[in-house]
């Protein structure tokens, strides 16, 4: 069970390292490598796309790998991450339309929220059923 | 749920590390289910009865709350 767990998990590191990759190779690109050329960023972006797919199925994999009680610690996580998302998220888009930001909303930001709440309320829940 | 899982292991000379291995759960899994904080699924519960080869109620001893 170890050995393929940790398969799991280095096979998703792969592919979330290779996306970061990819997703900087898209963004820095066409002004720093390429000089704007559209094949060459079309093909960029859509490398990034299909990776962050597999990335997506690597993960699937890594989750249909655990079992019922670390399931049950992610989808608690999970479940509380999204509606956390969903609420400050269209709350932070709000302060941007009624200009209480003095900033654009940038999804980066979200990202980054997304990122922290997962690992908060996954730490909460580990601490929980310890 | 109240359960005799530690008790029953302990008699059968495992760590919570090698029952984890038989059932094919984690560790924190059973030290969750020895602790009560956490509920096994029936899967899970079956193969603790065939390892402990006693019957699931033997050792899981559920409690009507209504």
């Amino acid at each position: 069970m170890k050995e393929e767990r940790k398969k799991h998990l280095l096979n998703l590191a792969l592919w979330t390292w290779s996306w970061v990759a990819t997703l900087a190779i898209a963004t820095f690109g066409p002004k720093f490598i390429w000089d704007d050329h559209t094949v060459l960023t079309t093909f960029a972006i859509l490398t990034n796309l299909i990776n962050g797919v597999l990335m997506i199925l690597a993960n699937r994999k890594l989750f249909n790998h655990y079992d019922e009680l670390e399931r049950k610690i992610h989808l608690e996580s999970l479940a509380l991450t999204l509606g956390l998302t969903v609420i400050v998220g269209l709350t932070y888009s709000l302060t941007d339309q009624v200009n209480l930001i003095p900033f654009d909303a940038e999804i980066g930001i979200l990202v980054g929220f997304i990122s922290l709440t997962y690992m908060i309320t996954l730490l909460i829940n580990r601490k929980r059923y310890s | 749920m109240k359960n005799r899982v530690r008790e029953l292991r302990k008699l059968k000379g495992l760590t919570q590390e090698q029952l984890a291995e038989f059932i094919g759960v984690s560790r924190q899994t059973i030290n969750a289910i020895e602790k009560e904080k956490f509920d096994p699924s029936l899967p899970t519960a079956f193969k603790m009865s065939k390892l402990f080869d006693k019957p699931i109620e033997d050792f899981f001893l559920f409690e009507e709350k209504y």
